[in-house]
């Protein structure tokens, strides 16, 4: 049963794939690498209960939550302003 | 009552696995950022959603049970919020939503 779930997931992540590699836009590139870590997420807690040992997986699963939840707003951040906010203080200065 | 709580967790494994290949699909094939966005939804709400009370119902009550409640939890919060950034920034860029019809009428 379990083993049908993570065949289907990493179908999915195939076609999400495609979409990244061939995404006419950025924005298609960062929408199919966010939907490819929430399949990530899901297929690691999956795993965890294939082998048995949930917990620990479970512990990645949720680090690869967070960490891909930053990576999408980080890229999309660099790919609007083109840096990450260290100008910040300056460009308010000039607005004022 | 073993068996029925197996009979609903592979029942709610089946729907998540059906629905994130369905949101896959459409996000292979939709036409506009905006659309596909709409279609990488599903996967983000209830994909994620059924599989993981799937795998709730299989772990059954340990410790187990709350980092999946943890994990569904940052997902509901997080996956939104990243989806609507990624809309907003592809409203400031160039891009206006996809107004055409289909090719094949």
């Amino acid at each position: 049963m379990l083993i049908l779930i993570v065949i289907a997931l990493l179908t999915a992540m195939g076609l999400a794939l495609i979409r990244a590699i061939k995404g006419p836009a950025v924005y298609d590139r960062i929408l199919a690498s966010n939907t490819f870590s929430t399949k990530t997420v899901l297929m690691i807690a999956v795993l965890g209960f294939l082998t048995g040992e949930a917990e620990f997986y479970l512990d990645i699963a949720l680090m690869y939550t967070l960490v891909g939840f930053i990576v999408t707003v980080a890229v999309l951040k660099v790919s609007e302003f083109g840096d990450l906010g260290q100008s910040q203080t300056d460009s308010v200065e000039d607005t004022q | 009552m073993i068996q029925a709580i197996d009979l609903l967790s592979g029942v709610l494994l089946s729907i998540g696995a059906l629905f994130i290949l369905v949101g896959s699909i459409g996000l292979l094939r939709m036409p506009d950022v905006f659309t596909r966005m709409h279609a990488a939804g599903i996967t983000d709400t209830i994909g994620a959603a059924a599989i993981i009370l799937g795998l709730m119902l299989i772990a059954g009550w340990s410790i187990v049970l709350i980092k999946l409640l943890l994990v569904l939890i940052f997902l509901m919060l997080l996956n939104p919020t990243a989806c609507h950034s990624l809309a907003r920034a592809t409203v400031h860029g160039v891009r206006s939503p996809w107004q055409g019809t289909s090719k094949r009428q």
